[in-house]
């Protein structure tokens, strides 16, 4: 089974095609890079295969699951167990202290509080966010946001990790240490990375290209 | 050199004066080719049976000897542009020599570009996933093959964004076409 597969996807906004026809299939382990220059349409194939956004037409199959099929909250509930997303500026809950944002996943699934945060501790260090536990994420830099929305990402152990720019506001070194967790952690369990970028050195840690222009696929190879 | 004389000679027979400002051309901030070099290559893609004379012309000047490509100077060529350039810091001047030959030629310019834009993001994977010694001077090697390998990169992007879309591209011309312009 495909961690993920679109077939035939499209998506506008209002008047503005932003994918045309675009199918993507994520094999279990695979790490995949879309690129492309910007308004290209990667960031909206992103939050379609999240099943943030439904798509107007095609089909999304989300870790077995037909997204057309699934109402909001069963889409939510997919994302929350099997996905983890990081957003290029974090996406932080800006009224949570760091640490309860990065448990927040585990905390809506049920888990204890002092397990989840334990969980969340424990992640923060291995992004190396070295900040109090009780930071509101106003007081982040923007590189530190996106390192706690990493560890956010990477908290549940999900199946696919969906990653728009996760490098943009880090500085080279730390960008690829953070690359290479959100790799080597995700795949080690078997499971899958989109990486959406337009940096080179992103795009090079992946398994296979697909490169979007215009809302088009125009070209996709095997990079390993 | 020898591959970009056979691009240079692929839109219509030239004598050596044409070839080295055509090349002038295609290449206005870099060197100028030396009429020597023109020449001496020309004589040798004669020799190997990838191009030939079809004519002399004196235009009241001095007599000047008019080049075509063959068959076999055509099949080089293409071959030549099938490939992507090393992905080296010495590969650079070819890729440039590559995509430029590709797009004056009109031989399948975003097919080359896609493949070497993959060779090179190959190349890139191969060298973050070796990490060098530990020593400043390992690493600033390193980093070194991988700014130039990203401005490579970079420069293919503006070449993608650039280039005439396939239909807009000019097919290259047969021999026959070629050689009774």
């Amino acid at each position: 089974m495909s961690t993920v597969e679109l077939s035939g996807v499209s998506h506008a906004y209002g008047r503005t095609q932003a994918l045309r026809d675009v199918s993507l299939t994520v094999a279990p382990g695979e790490v995949v890079a879309v690129t492309g220059p910007s308004g290209c349409g990667k960031s909206t194939l992103l939050l379609l295969a999240a099943g943030v956004l439904r798509a107007q037409s095609g089909r999304v199959v989300l870790t077995g699951t037909d997204l057309a099929g699934a109402d909001e909250a069963a889409r939510a509930r997919i994302r929350r167990r099997s996905v983890g997303i990081v957003l290029q500026f974090g996406q932080l809950v800006p009224d949570l202290p760091v640490l309860d944002n990065v448990a927040l996943p585990l905390l809506l699934e049920g888990h204890a509080p002092r397990e989840a945060r334990a969980a969340a501790a424990g992640w923060l260090d291995r992004v190396g966010l070295d900040v109090p536990p009780t930071t509101l994420p106003s007081e982040l830099s923007g590189g530190q946001a996106q390192l706690a929305a990493a560890a956010r990402a990477l908290v549940t152990g999900p199946l696919l990790v969906l990653a728009d720019e996760p490098t943009a506001s880090l500085d080279t070194a730390t960008g690829r240490q953070l690359l290479d967790l959100l790799v080597t952690s995700t795949t080690a369990a078997g499971g899958s990375v989109v990486l959406v970028s337009h940096d080179n050195a992103v795009a090079a840690r992946a398994d296979r290209e697909v490169r979007l222009r215009a809302g088009s696929v125009v070209h996709e190879v095997a990079l390993s | 050199m020898t591959e970009l004389h056979l691009a240079l000679l692929a839109g219509a027979p030239r004598h050596g004066y044409d070839i080295k400002h055509e090349h002038d051309a295609w290449f206005p901030d870099s060197r100028p080719l030396a009429f020597g070099q023109v020449y001496a290559t020309l004589a040798r893609l004669q020799r190997d049976g990838l191009a030939q004379v079809v004519e002399t012309r004196t235009d009241g000047g001095p007599e000047r000897t008019v080049y075509a490509l063959t068959e076999e100077g055509e099949r080089r060529l293409r071959a030549w542009l099938a490939e992507p350039a090393a992905a080296a810091g010495s590969g650079a001047d070819e890729i440039v020599r590559k995509t430029i030959a590709a797009l004056h030629t009109g031989i399948d310019v975003r097919g080359f570009v896609s493949r070497q834009r993959a060779s090179h993001l190959r190349r890139m994977r191969e060298l973050q996933r070796n990490p060098p010694g530990a020593g400043a001077a390992e690493q600033l090697v390193r980093e070194h093959v991988i700014a130039h390998l990203d401005a490579d990169l970079r420069w293919l992007e503006l070449a993608t964004e650039l280039l005439p879309s396939s239909g807009q591209q000019q097919p290259l011309r047969t021999a026959t076409e070629r050689n009774n312009p």
